[in-house]
């Protein structure tokens, strides 16, 4: 217990408030961070779904819950279903296999949703396109309100992309 | 060369990659006699697809590659175009059975017997049309119809069924996975995977080699550079051509920096899985330390497209390669701490110890390899010298040492991944301090009808690739390998003793690709 206690004293507060790198971008996500908060409350649930993705998105999409993003210090928090989401996060490109599934999950989210695209894959199909196992983008399967380009896209990108999507 | 004594006479595969000997089964019959010698020796299924050659007046051809204590044995059997079917080899290695009905469901050529249900076609093409059939077209017109799948029920009195997936509860990649539990004791586990299969081998057939380095680097992301190496050392194979020293080095250096990124993930979120929220939040920071340095040097943070046929797309200079050696220092110093944070929580030790288990013997029957398999005490690591074996460049000079454990269990998976951060920290000082002055890559010339084989010892496993080009140069066919083909059974053996509320934590000491596996 105690080498645990030293080891949380010693590394501090990590968390970034806006990440680093990008000093505009930086002023930009906290004023929408601040602008969310507003709009939520402190309470914006998101369900990710993985429409068949490489992997790569959802390794960036776990970077946004290390200490340093905190996206709960936002008050943005991923859930385990749909019917508690107000918005879906999907990366692609969708794959026909898993066309039906997204469906559903689209469904099974309360309205009023929104509906994030993520990824070059997500957003216009990437280099998978569209073919006889894949629908290509997100929006070919369900309505997108926002598209995060990248491959992957950083955690600051789809910091931006979700905080847009409130916006809207 | 002859193997273990039987007819079939091997070639070796030029060029400093993996060693690879290719040779040519005359019919099913001499593949089955193949196959059961290198069980019997021993030796892994590595990998089997097949390719359409109808197109230059032959056959089909099915491609089966073995891993055998030298090396791999590639081997061909051509099947004619009226009637492409072959022995059943699931009796021998049962990790064949996905990869032959992946194969039938892709191409067309059959078993003749065993598991028929369909394994990557679900509902979206039809069972007479075979995606990577030269004369296939698009395929773009089915009518996409989801369809049911023939799990193995099992019955008694109190024994009920589990379904979950395709949409997993976390951030996670999409499969189903069916439990059949009496109470909270899980019976039996059964994966129906392919919802990631997004039809990546066709895509590649008419490509550039270029063109084809940028899809590979997308098969798993979180792998990219495993497959990018594989796949150039296929492509290099094939043109006989080698890349030079410093190109050479620094695919090590992505590689390993690749490995720490993914245990230091792991370990964190094992510790997650286990209730230790201390563990994941440090190790998140230092993924993320570690993620934002190869951002900054290599200008992406998974380095993807660094890696390309020839060579590497980039260099590294001098301040960039001593940021690499500081933070390589730090990191070991917090990861040693941290270990013994782990080996001493009493709390995560009893989630850890004894769950999951499957030993050697059945390591080495499911054609295991990667962090799993040295997890049960098999040494086997393409890097790592052993008897037999000598790795190919730049590993042999390195010396690179293998990291095993013989428990078999969630612990076991965890000290594994702990000893290779050490390990590659320690290569990653050498490349970095050694790295030699040449060229960075080599010209690929287009070879018309070439083939080759690359193997890397990624992170999770061994990733294979097989290339082939056609008359123009372009690539006929490639087939990229995941270990997690061998290692998604292994997963269905290892939670058969435990709890419903274990899966989640033994599923990820495998840690898994969806993504790779479907295709």
């Amino acid at each position: 217990m105690i080498p645990m206690l030293k080891r949380i004293l010693r590394t501090g507060i990590v968390s970034e408030p806006p990440p680093a790198a990008l000093a505009a971008e930086q002023r930009e996500v906290a004023r929408l961070g601040e602008e969310i908060l507003r709009i939520l409350g402190r309470a914006l649930t998101i369900r990710q779904v993985d429409a068949g993705s490489c992997n790569g998105c959802e390794l960036e999409i776990h970077a946004l819950n290390n200490p340093y993003t905190n996206l709960e210090g936002y008050g943005i928090k991923f859930v385990a279903s749909p019917r508690h989401a107000d918005m879906l996060l999907v990366t692609g490109p969708v794959t026909k296999n898993m066309e039906h599934a997204l469906k559903v999950a689209w469904d099974c989210t309360p309205d009023p949703k929104l509906v994030v695209a993520v990824g070059d894959c997500g957003s216009c199909g990437g280099v998978f396109g569209e073919s006889y196992a894949s629908c290509g983008a997100v929006e070919k399967v369900i309505p997108v309100d926002v598209r995060v380009p990248g491959c992957p896209p950083t955690p600051v990108a789809l910091l931006q992309g979700i905080l847009a999507a409130v916006r809207r | 060369m002859r193997f273990f004594g039987e007819p079939i006479e091997f070639e070796k595969q030029a060029g400093i990659g993996s060693p690879a000997w290719r040779g040519r089964a005359d019919d099913g019959e001499a593949l089955q006699a193949f196959a059961v010698a290198v069980h019997r020796n021993g030796g892994r299924l590595a990998a089997l697809w097949g390719e359409d050659r109808r197109k230059g007046g032959e056959g089909f051809r099915l491609h089966v590659a073995f891993g055998l204590d030298m090396g791999h044995a590639w081997l061909g059997l051509d099947l004619p175009a009226a009637h492409p079917a072959y022995p059943d080899l699931a009796g021998i290695f049962p990790a064949a059975n996905r990869m032959q009905r992946a194969t039938r469901d892709l191409v067309g050529i059959a078993t003749d017997g065993g598991d028929q249900r369909p394994w990557l076609r679900h509902g979206a093409w039809p069972a007479d049309w075979f995606p990577l059939r030269h004369d296939a077209g698009g395929g773009r017109d089915f009518t996409n119809r989801p369809s049911d799948y023939d799990f193995v029920q099992v019955g008694g009195e109190g024994a009920h069924e589990i379904p979950v997936g395709p949409i997993h509860a976390g951030i996670i990649e999409p499969g189903h996975f069916r439990f059949s539990v009496i109470g909270e004791r899980l019976l039996r586990l059964e994966q129906r995977l392919g919802y990631q299969h997004k039809g990546v081998e066709k895509l590649f057939i008419g490509m550039n080699p270029a063109d084809g380095a940028r899809l590979v680097g997308r098969i798993s992301g979180d792998s990219t550079c495993a497959y990018a190496w594989a796949y150039a050392s296929a492509v290099e194979a094939a043109c006989g051509i080698s890349p030079p020293p410093r190109g050479l080095l620094l695919r090590a250096l992505m590689l390993e920096r690749e490995r720490v990124a993914n245990h230091l993930g792991d370990l964190g979120a094992l510790g997650n899985d286990a209730a230790l929220a201390f563990g994941f939040s440090q190790f998140m920071r230092l993924k993320e330390d570690w993620l934002r340095l190869n951002g900054k040097i290599f200008g992406h943070r998974f380095m993807m497209d660094r890696i390309v046929p020839g060579g590497t797309a980039l260099d590294l200079e001098a301040p960039a390669l001593a940021a690499i050696v500081e933070q390589g220092d730090a990191v070991g110093r917090e990861v040693k701490e941290l270990k013994k944070i782990y080996d001493e929580h009493a709390g995560l030790q009893d989630r850890f110890l004894t769950t999951g288990t499957i030993d050697a013997d059945l390591a080495r029957e499911l054609s295991l390899s990667g962090v799993a398999a040295r997890a049960t005490g098999l040494i086997l690591d393409a890097r790592v010298h052993r008897q037999g074996y000598t790795p190919p460049a730049p590993w042999a000079m390195l010396g690179v040492r293998p990291a095993t454990d013989e428990r078999g269990d969630v612990a076991a998976r965890a000290a594994v991944r702990f000893a290779e951060i050490f390990e590659s920290l320690r290569l990653l000082r050498e490349l970095a301090v050694g790295l030699p002055d040449s060229e960075l890559r080599v010209e690929v010339p287009p070879v018309p009808g070439g083939s080759g084989l690359g193997v890397i010892e990624g992170w999770r496993g061994e990733v294979l690739v097989g290339v082939a080009f056609d008359d123009d140069g372009k690539l006929a066919r490639v087939h990229p390998h995941d270990p997690s083909w061998q290692a998604w059974p292994a997963l269905e053996h290892a939670v058969m003793k435990d709890i419903v509320p274990d899966f989640p934590l033994i599923n990820k000491s495998f840690n898994l690709s969806y993504s790779g596996a479907d295709l």
